[in-house]
């Protein structure tokens, strides 16, 4: 079977693994007024657990 | 017609899918409410509103064709009981789906589905009017809190400008009594308070010197802060000590502001 011929270098695992990078979450206020938390969009509040108003989660 | 549904069964058969989306069902009927993921929430929306249609026509046909998906009696006689002639004025739309963050383990994206409440008897009134026009309004969302809150900070925000400039916040209000700028904000309270449109004429009192304001700077073309400060340094050199010469008011020092 195939197998590497080289080993890689360090530097071209560490160019490869530069890559590897965390994006912010997308994140909007609350909007209860009473919470104002940021929270994903189009989801339930999990500070609140309101979502239009209304109880979702048991907090 | 309905779309047919994406990607591969829940479950891996579709006879797995099928148990699954029957078991999803007994429950949601069973308890009102029940948290799952998003995929199954939405493959189950369809199959639960298609048994409450056939709960809603109550015939012995169609609580058969309910017994072949749900196999539970207690819960189709709870369908057909309770939950059918709930919905007796509601076009469709019988359930809501609720996104609920991701699920701790595997980070699956999970949502609640549950049955909607009855319609009230306004939602009732304002879609068959609705249906009489042939048009479609969106429902109006906490206006009215809104507008309210608009009115109390108006009235928050006028009665803080007559604060201010009242004998409490200030501490030579004798010596600007005929400037402009305290004229303006006392006719806005005076606005507030007597609302028949009475405004007192503080234009023909002239400021004169008192025992606590030693010294009056009268100028209509100066600023109320400059004539304010010029007396208090003419006061000061006459006083001879600026450090105190605060304390020659009457109360002492000024009050604090309630704020």
């Amino acid at each position: 079977m195939a197998v590497p011929k080289r080993r890689m270098s360090r530097s071209n695992t560490r160019s490869r693994r530069s890559q590897w990078k965390a994006t912010a979450p997308t994140l909007a206020p609350c909007p209860n007024r009473a919470c104002g938390e940021l929270k994903p969009p189009h989801q339930a509040c999990p500070t609140c657990g309101q979502y239009d108003g209304r109880q979702t989660i048991a907090v | 017609m309905p779309t047919p549904t994406k990607g591969p069964r829940l479950g891996g058969s579709p006879a797995h899918e099928r148990l699954m989306l029957a078991n999803l069902a007994t429950s949601l009927f069973e308890h009102g409410k029940i948290t799952t993921t998003e995929a199954k929430a939405k493959r189950l929306r369809p199959l639960a509103e298609k048994l409450v249609t056939f709960a809603k026509r109550g015939d012995l046909h169609a609580r058969r064709q309910v017994m072949t998906t749900i196999r539970d009696k207690n819960v189709v006689h709870h369908l057909f009981a309770e939950i059918g002639p709930r919905y007796e004025n509601r076009p469709g739309g019988y359930t809501r789906i609720v996104k609920v963050g991701p699920r701790k383990g595997d980070n699956a994206p999970m949502a609640v589905i549950e049955m909607v409440e009855a319609l009230t008897v306004a939602q009732q009134a304002v879609g068959e009017a609705e249906r009489a026009r042939g048009t479609r309004f969106a429902t109006p969302r906490s206006g009215g809190s809104s507008a309210a809150g608009e009115v109390t900070a108006d009235t928050a925000a006028l009665t803080d400008a007559g604060g201010t400039t009242g004998p409490g916040g200030d501490t030579s209000p004798d010596v600007t009594e005929g400037s402009e700028g305290v004229d303006d904000a006392q006719a806005v309270v005076t606005d507030v308070f007597t609302p028949d449109g009475e405004t007192q004429d503080d234009t023909a009192v002239t400021p004169e010197p008192k025992r606590e304001n030693a010294a009056v700077v009268d100028d209509e073309a100066i600023s109320p802060e400059v004539a304010a400060a010029a007396a208090a340094e003419v006061e000061a050199a006459e006083l001879g000590d600026a450090a105190t010469a605060g304390r020659q008011a009457p109360g002492g020092e000024s009050e604090r502001d309630p704020k």
